[in-house]
């Protein structure tokens, strides 16, 4: 195999990624826009007040899907850190890298909703039970993904101790799943399943669903940005990342989008 | 519609400081991700070119 056929399978996937997601942030910030107001607007003006908890179980229309979106990524970051070392491919484990940030805040922003939920509902912000300290334990996993892979200067090395953190942490997110089955925690139980009709309002579940979506919008937005910023940082040296950042003139024509 | 008055609205019937610090964080969060990743990104660019410049 010659020298150049060997740089272009290195580089083809990041340059053909980073063309494609710039392309594809502005319909994900689009989606996120129109899904998040459809959404607010069901939850605040359409749904009614709940029988039991009067108008506080409105925080569940962010906390559901923040919790969904933070057990979702963590297993999305595993897989692709999971990818990335089994085949040694690049993109995969710089995706995984892009992906920890924007789970870390969706982890904080179950933990922060679900304390003001509960300070109204069990009258406590806190409480050591399964589902809350296994979702603690899920901020810390990403914590330690982010401070591990920032802390071994060789990037593949820090992907390969990155990705073994994640596979095994990835335990967590079922034990969070199923701790309220579990356990006898003060947490209720899932908030839909697939064996039993939904237990709510069919206008909350679809404000819930409309959110839940919206969140996948966003983090596809985040996401796609940080990976493109990963590439940039990650193939400094690689030609068609200069190509892509020289004056509009020949960045036009090499075809990378900015 | 729930509401009969703005006040209403943000009072949330007693819920108002839970729901709307929950909302503010999300949206405090939200807002200050994407800037972080989108500067992310200028930087990286504004590296490459200057690199590009050089020699």
């Amino acid at each position: 195999m010659s020298s150049s056929s060997f740089r272009f399978f290195t580089f083809a996937a990041p340059a053909r990624f980073y063309g494609l997601a710039g392309a594809l942030i502005p319909w994900c910030w689009a989606a996120f826009a129109g899904l998040a107001a459809a959404g607010l607007y069901i939850g605040f003006f359409v749904a009614p007040t709940d029988a039991t908890q009067g108008e506080s179980y409105r925080i569940i229309f962010i906390h559901v899907p923040a919790a969904w979106m933070s057990m979702l990524l963590y297993l999305v970051m595993a897989f692709w850190a999971a990818i990335g070392w089994a085949f040694n491919a690049r993109l995969a484990s710089m995706t995984a890298r892009a992906i920890a940030p924007t789970g870390a805040m969706f982890t904080f922003l179950a933990l922060w909703t679900g304390a003001l939920w509960g300070k109204p509902t069990w009258g406590t912000w806190w409480v050591w039970d399964a589902r809350l300290t296994s979702e603690l334990i899920l901020l810390f996993l990403y914590a330690g993904f982010l401070s591990l892979v920032s802390a071994i200067d060789d990037p593949r090395r820090a992907d390969r101790a990155g990705a073994l953190l994640a596979i095994v942490g990835s335990i967590n997110v079922p034990i969070i799943y199923f701790s309220v089955k579990w356990w006898n925690t003060l947490h209720q139980g899932a908030t839909i399943s697939v064996s039993a009709a939904p237990k709510m309002a069919s206008t909350m579940l679809t404000a819930m669903l409309l959110m839940t979506l919206a969140f996948w919008a966003y983090a596809f937005a985040v996401v796609f940005t940080r990976t493109r910023a990963i590439v940039l940082e990650r193939d400094r040296h690689a030609s068609w990342t200069r190509e892509s950042a020289r004056p509009a003139s020949t960045s036009a024509a090499a075809g990378i989008r900015t | 519609m729930n509401w009969n008055s703005t006040a209403e609205f943000f009072a949330m019937g007693g819920y108002g400081l839970y729901v709307w610090g929950s909302y503010a964080m999300a949206l405090a969060c939200m807002a200050i991700e994407p800037v972080l990743a989108m500067q992310r990104h200028r930087a990286a660019r504004r590296a490459l070119v200057d690199e590009g410049s050089a020699p």
